[in-house]
């Protein structure tokens, strides 16, 4: 019954031939926080790119293995990375809201998909999802970007789940944002898990600790005579066990904080 | 205030350390005065600045001060809506067949010249990239900045002046051709300037790349798309040289756009100017005033209209 909703095998990522990624195989299960962490530059952003085909707007990357999502694999011949992210929504480090009023930039999803329901409503649904409403019913006309830091992350949360996807990628959505800011996001993924299947890069370990049920721990392996540098799946699982007993020693030292 | 900072104990709440700095002689690192020197040379930097500005706007208000002194005895709504009598010595009559002309002609042009420059602009940043057409595009964009407005007339004259007669299209053929790299590069500087990161939204949010382009890229532009082909218009508007030899000039009123020679403002008042007869030169100071505040008028309107539409913070 419980399919997962990504199953991803063997997948590495090359940027103009240098490798960035490799080999990393993990399924990721529906309606659950899936937290992916590591130090800087392990490719924890790179493998969450790979996920709604973000890559290909890189010049120079290119994706081998398998991202099959429900069993299709997203890199497959006549698959349009357009449906893909559809489907698969993001949401980034810093709140990029476009220059447009709030009502636009929730309204902007939809619109582009040729939305032919009650506009109106669904903004305001996206918005009280993205517990936003209360805060900006009353200036929907307003331009998003007099709003807060906080205020437009949750904008662009809103404006992710107002194109209905299946999954929201999140690129350490809360790293540009101060504490409070953080938890009112933490709070709501929370609540979005109920609806969606949440996949969070996050260099922040008590912040995986806290909001995700499975954990991926990615680390950078070093080529001693080229130091070339690329991106591993060191151990991936209940993040509960990660945290606590994870089985790989480096995990452990990581998790530990005795370095990264 | 700062909520905060008022849960460390009361020994270190900023007012009793500023009382202990002010009765004891301890010297405070804040204390200490800003370096003569310093304060020196940051007065002396405001100070140059302040007159290369004034500097700057010098002639450009001399302009603005002789064409207004010596245009606006002769300026009447005789003026705005008479062509010119048939001799230069005569008083009286005005710049219509110029003014009528001018529009013309740079309606077409911009008509013309904005969409193809703009087309050319999203085609170089967002899709030509670092190809072979779009380094050309941008190489002959350059070359054509740089080329005298007389040559563009030439080309036109002998393009299309020589087979068909001189006339408004031909004259709005050489504008065109004028203010077409303008608005390339002016529009290539602001797409190039839209973050990476509203366009990786849209992207995320399933949106195609023409898609992109048109809701994203092209409106977080517009300001500054606008004050480029307002340049390129305000340059046009002012071309007197390529139209000699294209438009000729007419003291008659016209509206057809081939097969008759049509005046524009700059001719009329070129004509009025290098004649030796008080009437004509007369003519020439008020047709240079209107030019003024039409291209004043339109620039002011543009701007707002491009305020409005890119949304308030």
């Amino acid at each position: 019954m419980n399919e997962p909703v990504f199953s991803v095998r063997d997948l590495s990522v090359t940027y103009g031939g240098n490798l960035a990624l490799k080999g990393v195989t993990l399924d990721i299960m529906p309606r659950e926080i899936t937290a992916v962490i590591g130090p800087s530059g392990c490719g924890k952003s790179t493998f969450i790119r790979c996920l709604n085909r973000m890559n290909d707007l890189v010049p120079g990357a290119e994706v081998s293995g398998q991202a099959l999502y429900h069993g299709e694999d997203i890199y497959g011949a006549g698959v349009d990375p357009v449906t893909v992210r559809r489907r698969i929504g993001m949401v980034f480090q810093r709140p990029n809201p476009f220059p447009k009023s709030i009502y636009d930039n929730v309204a902007f999803g939809p619109r582009i998909s040729g939305f032919k329901g009650d506009l109106d409503e669904l903004v305001e649904r996206s918005l009280q999802r993205a517990a936003l409403w209360d805060e900006v019913k009353n200036k929907l006309r307003k331009s998003a970007l007099a709003l807060s830091g906080g205020q437009q992350q949750r904008l662009c949360i809103a404006r992710a789940i107002a194109v209905e996807p299946d999954v929201i990628l999140m690129d350490e959505p809360a790293s540009a944002l101060d504490p409070i800011a953080t938890v009112r996001i933490e709070d709501l993924m929370q609540e979005l898990k109920k609806e969606y299947s949440i996949v969070i890069v996050t260099h922040n370990m008590q912040q995986a600790a806290r909001v995700s049920d499975k954990t991926a721990f990615l680390y950078t392996e070093v080529n001693e005579e080229t130091s070339a540098r690329w991106g591993i799946l060191v151990e991936f699982g209940e993040t509960g066990h990660i945290f606590t007993r994870p089985s790989d020693k480096r995990t452990e030292d990581y998790v530990s904080g005795r370095f990264g | 205030m700062s909520t905060s900072g008022s849960a460390g104990g009361a020994a270190n709440t900023p007012g009793s350390g500023r009382r202990a700095a002010k009765s004891g002689d301890a010297v405070g690192l804040l204390s200490e005065r800003p370096a003569p020197r310093r304060l020196w040379a940051d007065r002396m930097a405001t100070a140059a600045m302040l007159a290369a500005v004034a500097l700057a706007l010098v002639p450009v208000i001399l302009i603005f001060y002789y064409i207004a002194r010596e245009g606006i005895g002769t300026m009447s709504w005789e003026f705005l809506t008479q062509p010119q009598p048939y001799s230069f010595r005569r008083e009286g009559g005005g710049f219509v067949n110029g003014l009528i002309g001018t529009l013309i002609m740079v309606g077409i042009a911009t008509a013309v010249a904005v969409p193809l420059g703009v087309l050319a602009a999203v085609y170089v940043v967002e899709y030509g990239k670092k190809g072979v057409l779009a380094q050309l595009i941008r190489f002959f964009s350059d070359v054509m900045t740089g080329v005298p407005s007389v040559f563009v007339g030439l080309f036109v004259y002998t393009a299309f002046v020589v087979p068909f007669g001189f006339g408004a299209l031909m004259g709005a053929a050489a504008l065109a051709v004028i203010m077409l790299p303008i608005v390339v590069r002016s529009t290539e500087e602001m797409l190039k300037l839209v973050p990476a990161e509203i366009k990786n939204a849209s992207y995320a949010l399933g949106a195609a790349k023409w898609q992109t382009v048109i809701r994203v890229v092209l409106p977080s532009a517009l300001p500054g798309i606008t004050t480029g082909v307002l340049l390129a218009v305000a340059r046009a508007a002012g071309e007197t040289a390529p139209l000699i030899l294209t438009a000729l000039g007419s003291l008659t009123v016209t509206t057809k756009l081939i097969g008759e020679p049509i005046s524009a403002l700059p001719l009329a008042i070129f004509d009025g100017a290098r004649t030796p007869f008080a009437a004509g030169q007369a003519r020439a100071w008020a047709g240079a005033l209107e030019l003024l505040v039409i291209v004043l008028v339109f620039t002011l309107l543009a701007r707002v209209a491009s305020s409005r539409s890119s949304i308030s913070r």
